[in-house]
């Protein structure tokens, strides 16, 4: 095949071949950095939270009077006792906070009390000694919070726990040689917080970007909040029992005291839907990009088709002479598909840049990652396919016109 | 001339229906997208409060020092000992300190149960300063403020659920547990953003159905439900000391009807983190900012990420499906040649071959534009499936969204159509007659 004789044809046509050139270098700067955006945005989909999530629902409870810290912890109490009464539950325990709950409470981690940078940082989890049992989450090493060991944290109050239970991340983080159990921590206090117990995996409240650098590390106390405002309660249904269990916990806890505020929208929530509500930007922008990405290709494709038709329809004649001075089909179709190759190539070299451009100001803006490069070569290699298929049916009847039309005038 | 150039086009469209169908989709795809990413960006980027918007000022004033600040930013609020002194000193036209509160409102029929609307504990001038309009009775005074007075502001919505919709000033509503008298019944109001106190609520919440006096809150001791950030966590224990800790959580705001008295508040405030520099309460020179509400709101980030970035995408988007319309025009005009040529040969000007071939041009568009339309309807509708229900009930298909949909879409076609246009016009006269 010669390319000298296809390069001075397209001079004869530079406008089409400059048209799809820049339409082919625009889409795949824009498919290559929406398909980055797209695995960006799944990548945290499919982290498990570490939960026994099919029967785990969460309750917001606000009181609705102002009451003493006395008051409201026996409250809390008596609504615990309540609903662990209850036959569709298996467990229930106060909690300031729920894994993927959009945001909370973390603190700063350090290992020497005179530290003024910190070690690392947590996400706080408060609650009784039936947290872990209401989270169904494993105890790996160590053991759990005694009745005794759990105390109470009202309104504005910050306190060191003397005992926690961690995350094993967060173990790893602190203690690399495996050796955490038993050992201690401070917690943006003065007063150490040894470790007791060590639990396999407990995702963050918040999947935020800056959090990555902390993810599954968090701390777990043995306190009840007793907040003027309210709190979570963390439910756990017996096996199959949820839409029974989440039925009569809001009737248990009105039979227990009407002053209080369970919201219509988001008062008791499954784990599902916390999970739904909390990936549902990142899920919304992967299928936007996902619907852009299409109908771009399509786009582009029907351009490339409607062109090249153009450029058949308009050459025939030369066809023609070609065809009756002994080129064959094959010559004729691999002319129009050579010509679509040397366009894509150039068209794909500009876009390259234009991609990484876009990309670099998505860094500066958006505070995205590096484009990596295994997407704009998928990028390439699926606008070369998409133009070589998009010339074939134009190129086949190209193929076909016969030699006799060289004769024809026009 | 119009109508029939019009007529040519309509019927030149009806020959090559291929090509003629896969521009307007064309169009009408990059119209669609563009338009529906419009509407949320619209929404979100919005100007809540048009006519003062360049006269109220968020106040900040560092208390949290170099060392702790945000980049050498104040924190966003006030600790309570610096917006009670600000408040008293009285330097602005109007001025107010809040913060947003849970109150939950207890009716006299216990079958009821007790709801809780969006609540804020404010200072008088709040009313005034933020134009809030009112359907019944008005804000409180300075004399309710002092006294720590038990008033109360109820919103329009929240009136029509307890009192019908009937006046109800002077009555008592229950709010946990406590009574207020009502003052106010306001008209329905609802900025969005709300741009005044964007940092507990990200701007887009449920609109606010109560105001009490900032000074009962306190005396109450109601903690405020939006962000307190400390530097040092162990200022002890009780509510006075709270009170008395350098946490920021009062949200600050000042009106200031020009620019020099912007400037002369900027220097109050400078006069003042100096003078408490001086006293000792802090130990770094003067950090203080004032920002008018289109700065506080970009400072904020109020716009989120995603609706910029869909936004641009979808003119990128928009920009390929043009140069996609100009190639196919190119192709559907060019393959016209010979019929330039006699038109020309007939005594046509290149000025008549223009006028002929963008009105083809506009009237792909137009049907583009009107496809775009169903299709800018149909991603309005379904926006709640990217973006937060909050900010998704915001956009809307309105008149001036019609409007401007089908004009882009025309412009757009018209954009496309110059080149292939000009193109058409240069075909030659005799080149076409041999």
């Amino acid at each position: 095949m010669q390319i000298k004789p296809i390069l001075s044809a397209m001079r004869q046509h530079k406008a089409g071949v400059i048209l799809i050139a820049l339409q082919i270098a625009l889409t795949l700067a824009i498919v290559c950095n929406a398909l980055f955006i797209i695995q960006q945005r799944l990548e945290h989909l499919s982290e498990p939270s570490g939960i026994d999530e099919a029967n785990v629902f969460v309750i917001s409870n606000q009181w609705a009077s102002q009451s003493t810290d006395q008051e409201t912890d026996a409250k809390i109490q008596a609504d615990m006792a309540a609903l662990r009464r209850l036959p569709s539950v298996r467990d229930a325990s106060p909690s300031d906070s729920y894994p993927l709950r959009g945001s909370g409470w973390d603190d700063y981690i350090m290992l020497t009390p005179e530290q003024t940078e910190k070690t690392t940082d947590a996400d706080v989890y408060l609650g009784d000694e039936h947290l872990l049992d209401a989270l169904g989450i494993k105890l790996i090493a160590g053991r759990n919070f005694r009745v005794d060991e759990v105390g109470r944290i009202g309104s504005r109050q910050n306190m060191a726990s003397p005992v926690v239970i961690v995350t094993k991340a967060l173990a790893d983080r602190l203690y690399p040689d495996g050796s955490a159990l038993g050992k201690s921590f401070y917690e943006m206090s003065k007063t150490p917080s040894t470790i007791i117990g060590i639990v396999d995996r407990l995702q963050n409240q918040s999947v935020d970007t800056w959090k990555t650098a902390y993810a599954y590390q968090s701390v777990l106390r043995p306190l009840r909040q007793d907040n003027a405002d309210g709190l979570y309660y963390i439910v756990r249904a017996k096996p199959g029992q949820l839409a029974d269990a989440m039925r009569e916990v809001p009737k248990a806890l009105y039979a227990q005291n009407r002053m209080r505020i369970l919201d219509p929208k988001d008062g008791e929530l499954s784990f599902a839907e916390v999970r739904k509500r909390a990936y549902d930007t990142d899920r919304g922008m992967a299928v936007l990009m996902g619907i852009i990405c299409v109908v771009l290709l399509a786009i582009t494709a029907a351009g490339i088709v409607g062109l090249t038709s153009f450029w058949v329809g308009q050459r025939r004649r030369q066809i023609g002479v070609r065809r009756a001075l002994g080129a064959t089909r094959r010559d004729i179709l691999d002319y129009f598909l050579t010509e679509n190759f040397l366009i894509s190539v150039g068209g794909l070299a500009v876009g390259l840049v234009i991609a990484f451009g876009i990309n670099f100001w998505m860094i500066a803006r958006f505070e995205m990652a590096r484009l990596s490069l295994s997407y704009v070569l998928i990028g390439v290699v699926v606008l070369l396919l998409l133009g070589q298929f998009a010339t074939l049916a134009p190129a086949l009847r190209a193929s076909r016109v016969s030699p006799v039309e060289a004769t024809r005038s026009v | 001339m119009f109508a029939y150039y019009f007529e040519l086009g309509l019927r030149s469209l009806r020959r090559s229906p291929v090509l003629t169908g896969l521009m307007i989709i064309t169009i009408a795809f990059g119209v669609a997208a563009s338009m529906t990413m419009y509407s949320v960006f619209r929404a979100v980027s919005n100007n809540p409060i048009p006519q003062k918007s360049s006269q109220l000022y968020a106040v900040q004033i560092d208390n949290f020092g170099p060392r702790n600040n945000q980049h050498g930013e104040p924190p966003d609020e006030l600790d309570y000992i610096d917006a009670m002194a600000l408040l008293k000193a009285h330097k602005a036209l109007r001025q107010a300190a809040l913060y947003p509160v849970k109150l939950s409102v207890i009716s006299d029929d216990a079958s009821q149960l007790p709801i809780r609307p969006a609540t804020y504990a404010v200072s008088n001038n709040a009313f005034a300063m933020f134009d809030i309009p009112f359907l019944y009775g008005g804000g409180w005074g300075a004399a309710e403020d002092d006294n720590r007075a038990s008033v109360v502001v109820i919103g329009r919505a929240l009136n029509d659920r307890l009192f019908h919709g009937a006046n109800s000033v002077g009555r008592e509503i229950n709010l946990s547990g406590h009574n207020y008298r009502i003052v106010g019944v306001m008209d329905s109001w609802d900025p969005k953003p709300l741009f005044f106190d964007l940092a507990s609520n990200g701007g887009f919440a449920d609109a606010i159905e109560l105001f009490i006096p900032m000074s009962r809150a306190v005396d109450l001791q109601l903690i405020t439900t939006g962000s307190t950030d400390c530097v040092d966590e162990n200022y002890g224990t009780g509510w006075d000391a709270f009170l008395r800790s350098g946490c920021s959580w009062v949200v600050y705001w000042a009106e200031l009807p020009n620019k020099a008295d912007a400037d002369a508040y900027r220097q109050y405030l400078h006069d003042y983190a100096a003078e408490q520099q001086r006293v000792g309460r802090y130990a770094w020179a003067p950090n203080v900012r004032l920002r008018d509400v289109a700065q506080w709101l970009d400072y904020e980030h109020v716009v989120p990420p995603e609706s910029k970035l869909s936004f641009y995408l979808s003119l990128g988007f928009l920009a390929i499906c043009l140069v996609n319309t100009v190639g196919l025009l190119l192709a559907k005009f060019m393959r016209r040649a010979a019929e330039i040529g006699v038109r020309r040969a007939l005594g046509a000007s290149r000025r008549t071959v223009y006028a002929q071939f963008l009105m083809e041009g506009a009237t792909i568009g137009l049907a583009g534009g009107v496809l775009g339309l169903l299709l800018t309807g149909v991603g309005v509708w379904s926006v709640g499936l990217i973006f937060d229900a909050q900010i998704a009930r915001l956009a809307t298909l309105d008149v001036s969204l019609v409007a401007l949909t089908l004009l882009v879409a025309v412009l757009a076609a018209l954009l496309a159509a110059f080149y292939p246009t000009w193109r058409a016009a240069q075909v030659a006269a005799e080149v076409q007659l041999r």
